[in-house]
């Protein structure tokens, strides 16, 4: 049975405003910590994935979830286990996961389906990836409690720490979060753009906020309208609608930084 | 009933092939106020972070207040890391760190009995004219001034200082040793405070532990700070000793 025009619209509107208002909310832990490469390292991960799901024929984000996932933990891992630095722990990860995507991909006839997800297709979230995306807002939601000691050691680890916080578990939880939150945003924004839609509604956010509680709501504020908004922006031009939301995105993080500047 | 606040018996901690610390013996009664002091790579910070319960150790064992690091209660703490360790980018005010000592996590919003101890606490220190200003905004004296407060709004029994004079002008570090002995005179805190200002250490401190390449020498300031040994240490026997080029160990 076929999706009717005003069926794809609404599940790419409702879509983009839940994946927007995850990544966005986990950006600003993202920014924070000068994750953005962590981001953007699990992303081409969730490459290998999704490419080993078209292979078998399976429903890709059953597949990329737990793959990514893995790849989160086992980043996280190396960094806290190893004399090897975060940023080496991730190339070392994004290239085995894309070679793999290369060789499953090798195999498939067509690459249309991989091109969807490496540029991002808003028009065709399917069935399950709305139902994903809805259940990983709840689970966001679920993680607000967390907000606090999450912030506390953005602030300062060893702080955080000496206060027996348990940062590592913290370290796990975001990073496996994070994983689960760029897979189920990469038909929105592709795998090629994720990472800066993880970052461009936190930053905007840093730069107009005096505190974190007041940059996660307008990190939160900017990432949940803007796809929305850039969806209906791209039907003018008739541009893609991923590529419009992120120059939307990139529009109010520029006016931010001149807001920025007049107010210093 | 323990007398020791800290209690550290042969502890060794090893990196790979290096010995960060080779079996450092020393009791610190309830009520002293140490000053951790010796040259850049003599295991200051190592020792700091196993007494902190960051660090597991290789051999031997600490102890405060007769419990292991990690089972002292978090209330009974005051840490106040070096300024320079800051992320200065991090949108927050100095009323925001300050409460963060009473709860142990980042405010989304403050009280106002949690305002009212932190401003009291931000007093005793002098910071509490930048209660509202914006973290990355403080100079390091005034920083150290908040996170001072941040210690001790907490009332530890125990408060752990890593370099906190740097940042500050000599009226400054005057100002801090003077709220120090007030605060353990009053609540019979145990202070412990790595340091590289020797005079400030002579005069204020009733014990000194003397690191130098993993090993330590542990006792009253006339005891441990004897010119020989300084320069044996440092290659100096003067003032800021560490901050002299000569002084520099590996």
């Amino acid at each position: 049975m076929g999706s009717s025009l005003s069926d794809l619209v609404r599940n790419a509107l409702i879509g983009g405003m839940l994946v927007g208002f995850v990544a966005s909310y986990f950006g600003v832990f993202v920014v924070q910590r000068r994750m953005a490469f962590l981001g953007s390292g699990l992303a081409h991960a969730a490459f290998g994935g999704i490419a080993l799901a078209l292979f078998a024929n399976i429903e890709p984000i059953y597949v990329a979830i737990p793959f990514t996932v893995v790849f989160a933990i086992a980043i996280v891992w190396i960094r806290e286990n190893s004399v090897l630095a975060e940023d080496t722990a991730i190339g070392v990860a994004v290239a085995v996961a894309m070679a793999l995507g290369i060789v499953f991909l090798q195999f498939k006839d067509n690459f249309a389906d991989a091109q969807a997800y490496l540029f991002g297709s808003i028009l065709f979230i399917s069935g399950p990836e709305l139902g994903m995306a809805a259940a990983m807002a709840c689970v966001t939601l679920a993680t607000f409690p967390l907000w606090s000691s999450w912030a506390y050691a953005t602030f300062d680890r060893s702080l955080a720490q000496t206060d027996r916080l348990k940062v590592r578990t913290h370290d796990y939880t975001l990073a496996v979060a994070l994983a689960v939150a760029i897979v189920v945003s990469i038909k929105l924004a592709g795998i090629l753009l994720i990472s800066t839609f993880l970052v461009l509604p936190a930053a905007t956010a840093r730069l107009l906020s005096r505190s974190f509680l007041q940059m996660t709501v307008v990190s939160v504020l900017i990432g949940t309208l803007t796809p929305a908004a850039g969806f209906y922006l791209s039907l003018i031009p008739d541009w893609p609608p991923s590529a419009t939301i992120i120059f939307l995105q990139s529009a109010l993080f520029v006016v931010a930084l001149g807001v920025r500047r007049v107010a210093q | 009933m323990t007398s020791h606040a800290i209690e550290a018996e042969r502890v060794s901690v090893r990196f790979g092939d290096h010995d960060a610390l080779r079996g450092v013996s020393f009791a610190a009664p309830e009520g002293a106020f140490v000053a951790l002091i010796g040259p850049n790579g003599a295991g200051k910070t190592t020792l700091l972070n196993v007494i902190l319960g960051l660090q597991s150790v290789s051999n031997g064992s600490v102890k405060l207040y007769g419990n292991l690091p990690q089972q002292l209660p978090a209330q009974s703490l005051g840490y106040i890391p070096q300024v320079k360790t800051l992320d200065r980018s991090f949108p927050g005010r100095a009323i925001e760190l300050v409460v963060t000592g009473i709860r142990r996590s980042w405010p989304w919003r403050i009280s106002s009995s949690e305002r009212d101890a932190a401003l009291k606490a931000m007093e005793r220190t002098g910071a509490s004219r930048v209660a509202d200003r914006p973290i990355a905004k403080l100079s390091g004296g005034e920083l150290q001034r908040v996170y001072l407060a941040r210690a001790l709004v907490r009332k530890p029994k125990l408060l752990v200082l890593d370099e906190p004079g740097a940042g500050m002008d000599a009226a400054g570090e005057a100002d801090m040793y003077h709220i120090l002995e007030h605060y353990r005179r009053d609540h019979g805190a145990t202070i412990l405070m790595i340091t590289h200002d020797w005079e400030g250490a002579r005069t204020h401190a009733s014990h000194v532990l003397l690191m130098d390449r993993g090993l330590a020498a542990f006792g009253a300031p006339a005891e441990v700070a004897r010119e020989d040994r300084l320069l044996q240490v440092f290659g100096y026997a003067g003032h800021k000793a560490a901050s002299h080029g000569g002084a520099q160990h590996g």
